[in-house]
């Protein structure tokens, strides 16, 4: 369960981004800068799972990749456990890096199509301080086996994965590192509902068991509810709602997220969801047709 | 009941080269006019296959190895390819699943929206333009006469989405193939074109078949809906009926796999080994059952 007096790992106060604007259509030289966030104040607890959510173009993405410090504020001010790495330079990062990770939304394309999977974990076990090659082996068995993988994958090649296997990989690539840290921008939504359930259940398990600080992205407010301590929703660059996932899912304040909500399609078949035509609309057709 | 408007019985597909993997084995499904038809299931369910294959749009590593596709009673697999055509541009449509590529970058909304009232119904000029713009205004686009004018890129995905239904129904056809159209859309918008694909369909009595993977969607929009794992159909019935009861412990598995917004601590129970088992069983099964009949 989670601590409620745990230390706020990643803290961001205030933070803004501005970023060149893409869509300006420009051949040459500077684009103008557009505002991605708005001053954004949110802090992540170790052991804690907190989901940011929102649709897209709601900067959620960006929110994440400016706490890894992918980007650097344009204002505010971000920490990690305690040190201030608002403006801090690459070389001071680089040893922090180890501590912070990402799992990417398309395991397709996010793990080299040339490379072995054993080549791909690895790949973090080097940044740590050149560990000897026979360890190596060893913790790369570990972490297959922590992700609920066969050993015997690390000789494959990705294609030879299915999308729930190379998203396992994408999950042992980042914790191979022992981060504190992690961040899973939309991990499921490209997989089936079972292969979700799956992929879930494991991130669930590891991170109470590393406990870590998981800022968990997604589009798919269902999937936060089962998985989030706490939940985020923003729009627009800007935080609307957070809280609890209990509570705020329950009793939503802000309309938008009650939009959200609401836009889900139940399981349950419901007539007032979308405002069914009159009852025999298809057999008055089936009789006009 | 009336004659199903579309009637698969049979259909069975498999990859062109050796060892003709099975991709669909002995599928048979019916569309009633005016009902929307659901095709749920995993990844490698067959559900976009069976589209694709009444479409006649079958990527070239696929084959079919039987069965038939009537279309009020026509089969369309044995029809002259000249009379399928006719069928396939006015009385069959389809919803493609990603409204941005599915859109010719290079050709004003205009142009591309009313190429099959051009080209098959002889309309032009100003009867043309009256029509598309008609047509957007179905599909709840403001501005329409700006919007002619427009390329796919100045639009949101919602709005090509709508765009792309506005060229489904145009030529009023008979039955609408969905392949997946909301799946890339964020849920708010998804909302507004499930809405609309249903009063438009119901509007104009279109039967629909509906690809999701979605169960909620299917819930949602579709009468009847069948469930499909590894090609075959493992469940088939009135919507209300699947989901409040499943008959097929796959069924089952699926819901209890999908994640719910409304309750914590339900949803999202990973589908057990023994059923995957079970499951491989049956198409096993069906599997050799083709042959021996080949």
């Amino acid at each position: 369960m989670l601590d409620p007096n745990a230390p706020i790992l990643v803290e961001a106060k205030g933070v803004e981004l501005e970023l060149p604007d893409m869509n300006a259509a420009r051949a040459f030289g500077r684009r103008p800068l557009t505002r991605i966030l708005h001053p954004v104040t949110l802090s992540i607890r170790r052991g804690e799972i907190v989901g940011i959510v929102g649709e897209s173009g709601s900067g959620k993405s960006s929110l994440g990749r400016l706490l890894l410090r992918l980007h650097e504020p344009t204002a505010g001010r971000l920490a990690f456990d305690g040190v201030d790495i608002t403006h801090a330079s690459q070389d001071t990062l680089r040893p922090m890096r180890r501590r912070m990770q990402m799992i990417f939304q398309d395991p397709q394309s996010s793990l080299n199509p040339r490379r072995r999977i054993r080549s791909i974990v690895a790949a973090g076990l080097t940044l740590d301080a050149g560990q000897r090659a026979e360890i190596r082996d060893g913790e790369l068995v570990r972490l297959m086996v922590a992700v609920g993988l066969d050993p015997a994958l690390l000789d494959r090649f990705p294609h030879e994965l299915s999308g729930g296997q190379r998203q396992r990989v994408g999950i042992a690539r980042a914790i191979a590192t022992r981060p504190d840290f992690v961040l899973a921008d939309e991990i499921v939504s490209g997989l089936d509902v079972s292969t979700q359930a799956q992929v879930l259940a494991l991130l669930r398990r590891l991170a109470g068991e590393l406990q870590l600080a998981l800022a968990f992205i997604s589009h798919d407010l269902s999937v936060i509810r089962n998985l989030c301590h706490r939940v985020v929703v923003m729009r627009a660059g800007r935080i609307v709602e957070e809280g609890s996932c209990a509570a705020l899912f329950d009793n939503p304040k802000a309309d938008y997220t009650r939009r959200l909500l609401d836009a889900i399609p139940p399981l349950v078949p419901d007539p007032n969801w979308l405002g069914r035509p009159p009852p025999g609309a298809a057999e008055a057709a089936q009789a006009a047709g | 009941m009336s004659p199903a408007l579309l009637s698969i019985a049979g259909l069975s597909a498999r990859l062109k080269r050796p060892p003709h993997t099975p991709l669909l084995r002995s599928v048979d499904l019916e569309v009633a006019p005016g009902e929307v038809h659901g095709l749920v299931g995993e990844s490698g369910a067959g559900k976009s296959t069976i589209g694709k294959a009444i479409l006649g749009i079958l990527p070239g590593a696929i084959e079919l190895a039987g069965g038939t596709i009537r279309f009020c009673g026509e089969d369309l697999l044995a029809m002259p390819a000249g009379r399928r055509r006719e069928i396939l541009g006015s009385q069959i449509a389809l919803i493609p699943q990603d409204p941005m590529t599915s859109l010719n970058p290079s050709r004003r909304i205009g142009d591309q929206l009313t190429d099959g009232l051009r080209l098959k119904r002889g309309l032009n000029g100003k009867a043309l333009e009256d029509k598309a713009v008609s047509l957007l205004r179905d599909v709840q686009i403001n501005d329409p006469e700006a919007v002619l004018r427009r390329y796919p890129h100045e639009l949101s995905g919602g709005m090509r989405q709508r765009i792309l239904i506005a060229a489904a129904f145009s030529m009023d056809p008979k039955l609408i193939i969905a392949d997946e159209p909301t799946t890339a859309l964020d849920v708010t918008v998804q909302k507004e074109v499930l809405r609309l694909i249903r009063s438009m369909q119901a509007s104009h009595g279109t039967g629909v078949l509906f690809v999701t993977h979605d169960l909620g969607v299917v819930a949602q929009i579709c009468d009847r809906v069948t469930v499909l794992y590894g090609g075959m159909i493992v469940e088939q019935g009135a919507t209300a009926d699947v989901l409040a009861a499943p008959s097929h412990p796959y069924t089952a598995a699926l819901m209890a796999a999908s994640p719910r917004h409304d309750q914590t601590g339900s949803g999202m129970q990973p589908i057990p080994a023994s059923l995957t088992a079970a499951l491989q069983g049956e198409l096993a099964r069906h599997g050799l059952e083709r042959v021996t009949h080949a």
